[in-house]
């Protein structure tokens, strides 16, 4: 389990790093963390002519909450969206989300932009950037391109990201500090990818109802996606039991999970719908 | 005379841990010599098939590659591996060739090894080898074994390789006239030990000398060296081998794998030191798989719950080969399905079965985790089914102390029986009860609802065997400090062997700790030595010293006896000196001016048997499946206590290791016989976080008559008992539910369709 061998280019500036990507032909590969990359190469999964190391490149590792939103850099490790004291306020769904992302050592290293890119369908971040309709910034020799999160996910491990693009950020919405949420993953052991997780959010309207619900699955298919049939059975409702197994027994309806070594298509159907029944019950009770 | 005893029995802390909590151990992959080349091994990426043709002229080609070895460069006959255990005519061309010759038997078998400059090229290297292959039907389930229509060896005419049959009474007459019986078909799955770091060897050959030295395995180094020795036709005075410092054996590390001649041969063959480490994803596929197990078993007793007889039919998968110790898995699962317990009549057959899966070995308690769970579950369903109480059930039918020694089954096949040392196992089962608060918990808990989640308990009795025979041997040498060396033929598998033998040598020699050293794991300290497995370095090794210890007291005294002009019973050994009559005395520096040094072995043929009862509360959330251990408590006899720190440790270790194998590790093939999980991200480990709340009591009241000790071999076995505690404990908890765990693992998908399947219809939808 020795990597293939490759160049290696650790370029200053993005102008740089996007060029040496376009100048391989789709060989070249970017690494940010290293994370999801190197156990890739080790396997000879992918053999690049070209790594592009992303490291001194600057201002992609920020954080920046204003009244617009949130915005992450590319770069921005697990590590420091953990450490983000202005984050419990600002996005308390984000960070519920990250603290189930791996390992101590692997959160000190995995990206946003690393994992967006990788388009795990059971990774945290992909999830949360569709369900919390995240704009993703990228930028190739074409010049920028700012693509919904819902449209960024084409497959497992794919996206609709070209050979010569980079991620730069990612814009969140803000988060109204009323807003009701709750987030559950189950996997086998802390830290692994999970075998099916929920987030889902709403707002209330004066007569306590709930609006623009956003339900969101990771695990349960070949990409994460948002389930709009759980969405439609909680807008409108004040969230009571009867809206909550609704919701929970649409979102049942509303995924196509796959079956693999660890469980059936029928488990993870049921599991969503077990999260998302408990996750619901949290968001009222928060 | 009487000995001091300051040591044994006492808590001494690991005296490996200094050394090793500082960084400096040794462990395989810190092992280098000058102008080392690195091996790396191409594996067949099919299951079955005829070799048809290996293209290696493109990886020869690249620079930094020393030699691209197959069968061809070795030479034919291909050696084989010996098997260790139970060998016979039948089993004899079963043996795997070192290196894939003619044909391939499972994903992962040695077909090139490739020498070169660093592990990247050489894996460089054996991706430019081109192999042809043509594919033969894989025979990969249960019943692909049996129909035997795909064959893995032609000339054998069927897939079954062995088969061992335990009789004791008349099992069908006592079934024919039996209250209550009860079938059931139960199911263990393909899994096995992984340590800490992979397996691993650096091999030197020393041309002037013709001589070989292997490092970095493990467990048995002088059955290493004899399988060497024929296959490389060296004499065994020309051979070394010598163990590093590992983390964890488990019965799989230190036996003889492929690698352990492919190594040793490439350094010969390029006269240059080679070293070779596996990683992960061979460890998974290569390494000795275990436990692959079918048993339809079925239990006997009269109304009150006295057991009659226990029968059955077990099937074990023996994967690609018969390895070194892999008969020992079989064997087991037919002799041991009584456990502690008196059961008059048995026939149990157990067939095992080539596939074209990962040869099998032992894995800590081999074939013992597989029956104790058969049996467990039968008596808590027949418990059940006779409305009596699991702990009276089992109380009724424990073997007393004075049955002891108690029979076990004759196997048929190598007519050998064996019996059950000592003990009182009803003591033990009474101190758990008591320790775990049995009575209470199951009022509170047991089968009941709770914060959404059903609680249940389960209990298990068990036996674990030790000290296995032939023999063992000590040198124990006077050194010119006055300190004592002491040689043993054990091997260090991280089960700390080093303190437990310096506890027994200085007790035995009445001497400080810090005064004796030991040296084991390695062919140059003892004429003979039979390593570490069957729990027998502490009775087997130790006994060794305690034997060699009297001997070399014995010289000491005749030397002393010879300066002080005395007879050697007048002198007196203390405190470092030896002291005659009239005051003369000598320091034990002074007495080793004069070589003294003794080899002696210590024969046995018998078994120990620790014992001891498990008992669990466990919660399963209905809705995922997900099961949580909130309490586990183990209490153990093991004869006499050596040190209750290492056992202690051994015997939590040993648990938390079961509930990684009952709930969590398995060893998944596809139709087409590919490893599915050949990573840890698909092989789940249990981590320290998952498993927290274990217990182990070990104590020592019924030390074991067949050794100058008393010891009983233990710390392998708290793995036993934790399949059947944990389906018997799930089974309780949803006895709502009225379902029955009957496979392992006990994954959250698994429990979660017992339970669904269990539902009304129209709840489930
Ligand atoms: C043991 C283990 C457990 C894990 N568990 C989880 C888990 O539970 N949940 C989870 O979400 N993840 C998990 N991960 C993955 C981890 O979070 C990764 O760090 C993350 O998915 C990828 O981030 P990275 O920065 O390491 O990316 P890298 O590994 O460096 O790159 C991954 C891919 O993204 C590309 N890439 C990187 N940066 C950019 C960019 N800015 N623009 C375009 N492409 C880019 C690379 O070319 C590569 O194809 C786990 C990893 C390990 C090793």
């Amino acid at each position: 389990m020795k990597l293939p061998p490759f160049e290696y280019a650790c370029p200053a500036t993005l102008d740089e790093a996007i060029a040496l990507l376009a100048s391989r032909d789709g060989d070249a590969k970017a690494i940010s963390g290293g994370q999801s990359l190197m156990p890739i190469l080790a396997f000879r999964l992918a053999s690049p002519s070209l790594l592009v190391d992303l490291k001194k490149l600057k201002g992609l590792d920020q954080i920046k909450i204003d009244a617009s939103g949130i915005t992450l850099g590319a770069k921005v490790s697990w590590r420091q969206i953990e450490d983000d004291k202005r984050l419990a306020t600002a996005h308390p769904l984000l960070q519920e989300m990250i603290s189930h992302v791996a390992h101590y050592q692997i959160r000190n290293r995995g990206t946003v932009g690393g994992s967006i890119a990788h388009a795990d369908p059971a990774a945290e971040m992909p999830g949360f950037s569709v369900t919390c309709d995240a704009k993703i910034v990228v930028k190739g020799s074409s010049g920028e391109r700012i693509i919904p999160a819902g449209e960024f996910f084409e497959g497992p491990l794919m996206t609709v990201l070209e050979a010569d693009e980079l991620i730069t950020e990612i814009r969140l919405p803000p988060w109204p500090a009323a807003r009701r949420w709750g987030m559950l993953e189950f996997a086998r052991r802390r830290g692994d990818f999970a075998m099916g997780g929920v987030a889902v959010f709403y707002d209330l309207d004066a007569q306590g109802r709930a609006v623009d619900a956003h339900v969101g699955v990771i695990g349960a298919g070949s990409i994460p996606h948002r389930v709009p049939g759980a969405e439609a059975a909680i807008n409108g409702t004040t969230v009571d039991e009867t809206a909550i197994l609704a919701a929970a027994k649409a979102a049942a309806a509303g995924v196509e999970p796959l079956t693999d070594i660890h469980a059936s298509a029928a488990y993870r159907r049921n599991l969503i719908s077990v999260l998302l029944e408990r996750a619901l019950r949290a968001a009222v009770a928060r | 005379m009487s000995k001091a005893n300051r040591f044994v029995g006492s808590p001494v802390e690991r005296l490996e841990d200094l050394r090793l909590l500082r960084g400096r151990g040794r462990f395989v992959d810190d092992l280098t010599a000058e102008g080392v080349l690195n091996a790396v091994i191409l594996r067949s990426p099919v299951a079955h098939g005829i070799i048809k043709g290996i293209d290696t002229s493109a990886a020869l080609a690249i620079p930094g590659v020393v030699a691209v070895l197959t069968a061809e460069e070795i030479g034919r006959p291909v050696p084989t591996i010996p098997i260790r255990l139970f060998a016979s005519k039948l089993t004899e061309p079963l043996e795997q060739p070192c290196i894939a010759d003619r044909k391939v038997r499972y994903v992962g078998e040695p077909v090139v090894l490739v020498i070169a400059e660093s592990q990247a090229i050489a894996e460089d290297a054996c991706d430019a080898v081109v192999l042809d292959i043509e594919t033969l039907p894989p025979v990969v389930t249960r019943e692909a074994a049996e129909k035997g229509q795909s064959l893995l060896f032609d000339e054998l005419g069927t897939n079954r390789c062995a088969r061992f049959t335990a009789i004791k009474g008349d099992a069908d007459d006592a079934f024919r006239n039996a209250a209550y019986r009860r079938r059931e078909r139960f199911g263990v799955h393909r899994h096995t030990a992984v340590f800490m770091e992979g397996r691993g060897l650096l091999a030197e050959w020393f041309e002037e000398e013709g001589k070989l030295v292997v490092q970095g395995g493990a467990k048995v180094p002088f059955a290493t060296r004899k399988a060497l020795s024929k296959q490389m036709n060296l004499p065994e005075d020309k051979i070394e081998v010598h163990e590093a410092d590992t983390g964890g054996g488990f019965g799989s590390r230190g036996e003889f794998y492929p690698e352990d001649f492919l190594i040793p041969f490439a350094a010969r063959y390029v006269g240059k030191p080679i070293k070779w480490v596996e990683d992960r994803r061979e460890h998974l596929a290569c390494s000795n798989h275990s436990r692959e197990t079918e048993v339809e078993a079925e239990i006997a007793c009269d109304k009150n719950g006295m057991v009659l007889g226990l029968r059955g039919t077990a099937f074990v998968d023996s994967g690609a080969y018969v390895r070194t110790n892999g008969l020992i898995n079989p064997r087991n699962v037919s002799q041991f399905m009584s456990g502690p317990y008196h059961v008059p009549n048995i026939n149990i057959v157990t067939d095992f079965y080539l596939s074209n899966k990962g040869p099998v070995g032992t894995y800590r308690g081999p074939g013992r985790y597989e029956t104790d769970y058969v049996r467990e579950r039968l008596f808590d369903m027949a418990a059940n089914d006779l409305g009596i109480d699991r702990v009276e059930f089992r109380r009724r039918n424990l073997v007393r102390e004075d049955q002891m020694p108690y029979q076990l089954p004759q196997i048929v096949e190598t007519k050998s029986g064996d019996e059950l040392d000592s003990g009182n196992y009803e003591v033990t089962l009474d101190q758990c009860l008591a320790e775990f608060k049995w009575a209470e918990k199951v009022e509170k808990y047991d089968g009941k609802l709770i914060d959404g989640r059903y609680h249940g308990l389960g209990l298990h009795c068990f036996i674990e065997g030790g000290a296995a025979g032939p023999k063992e041997n000590a040198r124990l040498v006077l050194e010119k400090s006055g300190n004592v060396s002491v040689y043993v033929g054990s091997s260090q598998v991280g089960q700390g062997v080093v303190t437990v033998l310096t506890q027994i040598a200085a007790d035995a020699l009445e001497m400080p700790m810090d005064k004796i050293a030991i040296f084991h794991g390695s062919t140059t300290g003892t004429k003979e030595g039979f390593g570490s497995f069957h729990s027998r370095s502490t009775v087997m090794g130790g006994s060794a010293i305690v034997v060699a210890a009297a001997s070399l007291q014995k010289l000491m005294r005749e030397a002393a006896g010879r300066r002080f002009n005395c007879a050697p019973g007048e002198v007196t050994l203390e405190d470092g000196k030896a002291q005659g009559p009239g005051g003369k005395s000598l320091t034990f520096a002074e007495l080793a001016e004069e070589d003294i040094s003794i080899e002696e072995s210590f024969f046995n043929h018998k078994h120990t048997w620790a014992y001891g009862t498990h008992a669990t509360h466990i919660a399963v959330d209905p809705q995922t499946g997900q099961v949580e251990v909130l309490e586990y408590v183990a209490v153990e006899d093991v004869g006499r206590m050596v040190n209750p720190l290492t056992l202690g440790g051994q015997a939590v270790g040993a648990i938390v290791q079961g509930l990684g194998g009952t709930f969590l590790e398995h060893l998944i093939y596809d139709g087409e016989g590919q490893l599915l999980t050949g990573t840890f991200a698909d092989y789940l480990l249990p981590t320290a976080g998952d498993f927290p709340r274990i217990r182990a009591i070990m104590t020592g009241n019924y030390p074991s008559p067949i050794n100058p000790l008393g010891v009983k071999g233990a710390g392998e076995g708290g793995i036993i008992p934790v399949g059947g505690i944990m389906a018997n404990a799930i089974a309780s908890a949803l006895r709502s539910f009225n379902v029955q765990p009957l496979e392992l693992p006990l994954s959250p998908p698994r429990i979660w369709k017992l339970i669904d399947d269990a539902r009304p219809a129209e709840a489930a939808e």
